[in-house]
């Protein structure tokens, strides 16, 4: 309280250095600012990139062009805002979901996904839960399979096509952001493409769902079966309880 | 709320401006021009973008509430919505009324015309088009799902070039100010111009896979990390320090008293902005990401309690010796509310971000009602005053309708109270019932949809209290209109002589 507002503005002995000498500067204030907001991202940011950062582990494989192409549509239709994938190290999560999220479970994930909010439950262990049919009927009427979902129906993805030529274009950026697709798998993209939707395309059928190799739900349900399989061998095989 | 009875002869002629020093008060006497043009339109912008904008808060809100509201239309669901919701607010309605402020108090304080009219006018017209730009490829599917930054790259680069053109406008006018001496509100305008730059550039870098689809040169949690260092700092730069900036000066304005403590306004803005930067990692806690780095970012997030209750103070404060206007003024009421509310989310932030709470709050609706406290609270609180309170000035007109402003008062604080209450109850309520374990060592709640199902009546209310806060900006914007269409004031009472002296 050792200012009251009478004296505010005058020319106070404390004041006088800074007030002189910096805030009289516009430049000087400008440098001082970016310094002092620099520091912290600086040392949280730069870390990253070293051993202290982020773990990395062979055991996860880069998302393949059809989980690329499904990736591409969870990102576009903004499921990250009802639904995280990080499941985090709480016995009730464990429970729930499965084994916690690890870093390196992440590493080939551009952007991440971890979401903020739960409206609907976490999806990062949702590989391998349920048939790709179910996924598919979900998609097409959420309350078909869960009675009482809030979650809106999504019937242009059974129709909608992926493009291949898109798909390249995505996992050539993949690769040029440093995710290690080989010339090999670049070459084969088209080839991939058709061969994984197959797969997923005759499961469907087995259930009686009639749907075509690059419709954008197949490319969904591949990228959401794959979705925490991985990481989740790589840690039974290493013996981790959760 | 006393009076002293010399307050009014004690501070008469004392003014924001009052800092500067008296040197150059001669220089105020001459006459200058300030560009007041581009401040009434970005006014203009500010309340038509927050009426859209908290349209389309209310309709995910319902859809929340009732899934049908998502029309069963791929542009209408909550998946696109909820970013146009989110963008529009904070960068159209939050956005457009730090401009307004930058462009009509810095002028003033440094009694300068702004640089450049030309830039200027790129700068607001650019910017618009980038909100509508937004408002276009949100609900077409075109997002980088990175939250708060989800525009596609091509527009990212708009919004750089955009925002260069406002600096340099920014700095010209501060390299050819006729006052010494930089006031504090200007400080804060300062490091939002230069934060938000670095953060946009950081954040946005990513290699391009088509026109319209880019990845981020990061991955995995760094890709995390980087992105909630701009996300949180967009609250501590783009909702906060700009914030600080207009209630430094539209507060003392509105208040007629010169700010509390030049001392605490020095320490609580330097504090502020070196801390605030290191508390992205908050909300990353309990994910794989180092736990050194999520430490740093709860550490830093609770010491960050500090500067902003300084700046609480200081707001609040300076109202010693004018609390009684407060009975009748509701431009000062629609302050004391906001800056109040700045200090109850900048209480809950800090607590929030200790590790167990956390545990408690991440993914529920009280990270929402929190959300919510600051951004109806705080930024739309004290937006509307300075609204209000330049709508006279800048048009050289009376209200249409003064009685309006205090229904518009009730109606959003009443508003705003239902809301975050209800997501406060909804978000421990969901937190509670997802951790809950029974005594046999399983969930209690094993079924998630219940849970889902028992936060219905959560958020019809907290539909209501949206929907209160929603007509009173409409009022607002009736009001506005009303106002510019009316008669000029018959005093000659030139608007720029007004604050200037």
């Amino acid at each position: 309280m050792a200012e009251n507002g009478m004296d505010h503005g005058s020319e106070t002995k404390y004041g006088q250095w800074h007030r002189r000498v910096f805030e009289g500067n516009a430049a000087l204030f400008a440098v001082g600012a970016t310094i002092a907001i620099l520091i912290g991202g600086i040392v949280e940011i730069v870390p990253m990139f070293t051993p202290a950062g982020p773990e990395h582990s062979e055991a996860i494989t880069p998302y393949t062009p059809l989980e690329v192409a499904g990736r591409d549509i969870y990102i576009s239709e903004g499921c990250y805002l009802c639904h995280s994938q990080w499941v985090r190290p709480m016995r009730a999560e464990i429970l729930r979901y499965g084994p916690w999220s690890r870093a390196w479970e992440y590493q080939y994930d551009r952007p991440f996904q971890l979401g903020s909010r739960r409206i609907g439950p976490d999806l990062h262990r949702i590989g391998n839960k349920y048939p790709d049919a179910w996924h598919y009927e979900h998609m097409r009427d959420p309350r078909s399979t869960t009675p009482g979902s809030v979650m809106p129906p999504y019937p242009w993805l059974l129709n909608g096509r992926i493009d291949a030529a898109d798909v390249r274009a995505s996992v050539v950026a993949l690769r040029k952001t440093g995710t290690p697709y080989s010339d090999a798998e670049i070459a084969g993209v088209e080839e991939s493409l058709a061969l994984q939707g197959g797969e997923i395309v005759s499961r469907l059928a087995s259930a009686g769902i009639e749907t075509a190799p690059d419709t954008k739900i197949v490319a969904l349900i591949a990228y959401l079966q794959r979705l925490g399989v991985e990481g989740k061998a790589a840690l039974q095989a290493e013996g981790a309880e959760y | 709320m006393p009076a002293t009875a010399g307050s009014t002869s004690e501070t008469a002629g004392y003014h924001v401006e009052r800092s500067v020093s008296a040197a150059t008060a001669a220089t105020a006497t001459s006459v200058v021009n300030y560009d007041d043009d581009i401040v009434r339109k970005f006014f203009i912008a500010t309340a038509v973008w927050g009426v859209v904008g908290m349209l389309v808060g209310v309709i995910i809100a319902l859809q929340l509430a009732w899934w049908p509201a998502n029309l069963g239309l791929p542009w209408t669901t909550f998946g696109r919505l909820r970013p146009l919701h989110t963008n529009a607010v904070i960068f159209a309605f939050a956005g457009n009324i730090c401009f307004t402020g930058i462009y009509y108090s810095m002028q003033r304080l440094l009694k300068t015309r702004m640089w450049s009219d030309a830039l200027s006018s790129i700068h607001f017209w650019g910017w618009q088009l980038i909100i509508v730009s937004a408002a276009i490829t949100y609900p077409l599917g075109l997002s980088q799902s990175r939250e708060y930054a989800e525009l596609i790259w091509p527009i990212d680069v708009a919004v750089t070039l955009i925002w260069v053109v406002f600096a340099v406008n920014f700095f010209g006018t501060l390299a050819i100010r006729k006052v010494k001496h930089i006031y504090v509100a200007i400080w804060f305008y300062m490091s939002f111009v230069i934060t938000i730059a670095v953060l946009h550039i950081v954040n946005n870098l990513a290699v391009p896979a088509t026109l319209l689809r880019s990845y981020p040169i990061y991955s995995g949690l760094t890709d995390a990390l980087v992105q909630w260092w701009y996300g949180h700092n967009a609250v501590g730069f783009f909702l906060t320090t700009p914030f600080l900036g207009l209630m430094y000066y539209f507060l003392p304005k509105a208040a007629d008293r010169p700010i509390y403590s030049y001392r605490l306004s020095i320490v609580h803005f330097w504090g502020l902005i070196f801390l605030y930067i290191w508390a992205g990692p908050h909300h990353l806690l309990y994910s794989g990401l180092p736990d050194w780095a999520q430490t740093l970012g709860m550490v830093f997030s609770i010491v960050l309690l500090a500067p902003s209750w300084g700046g609480m103070l200081n707001g609040l404060l300076t109202l010693k010796g004018a609390w009684h206007k407060l009975r009748t003024d509701p431009i000062l009421k629609f302050m004391v509310v906001g800056v109040t509310f700045y200090g109850m989310s900048t209480f809950e932030g800090p607590m929030m971000s200790i590790r167990s709470v956390n545990g408690l709050a991440h993914f529920t609706n009280w990270v929402v009602g929190h959300v919510h406290s600051g951004a109806l609270g705080w930024n739309g609180m004290l937006t509307f005053a300075v609204l209000y309170w330049l709508l006279p000035r800048l048009w050289n007109r009376e209200v249409a309708y003064p009685k309006m402003v205090t229904q518009h008062f009730w109606l959003a604080t009443i508003g705003i109270v239902i809301y975050t209450v209800s997501m406060w109850a909804a978000g421990l309520m969901e937190g509670l019932q997802w951790r809950a374990i029974n005594e046999t060592g399983q969930l209690a709640n094993p079924i998630f949809i219940d849970i889902v199902h028992r936060l219905e009546p959560f958020y019809w209310l907290r539909l209501l209290g949206g929907v209160l806060y929603f007509i009173g900006a409409v009022m607002m914007l009736i009001n506005v209109f009303k106002t510019i269409g009316g008669p000029e004031r018959v005093t000659a009472d030139d608007p720029a002589a007004v604050p200037a002296n």
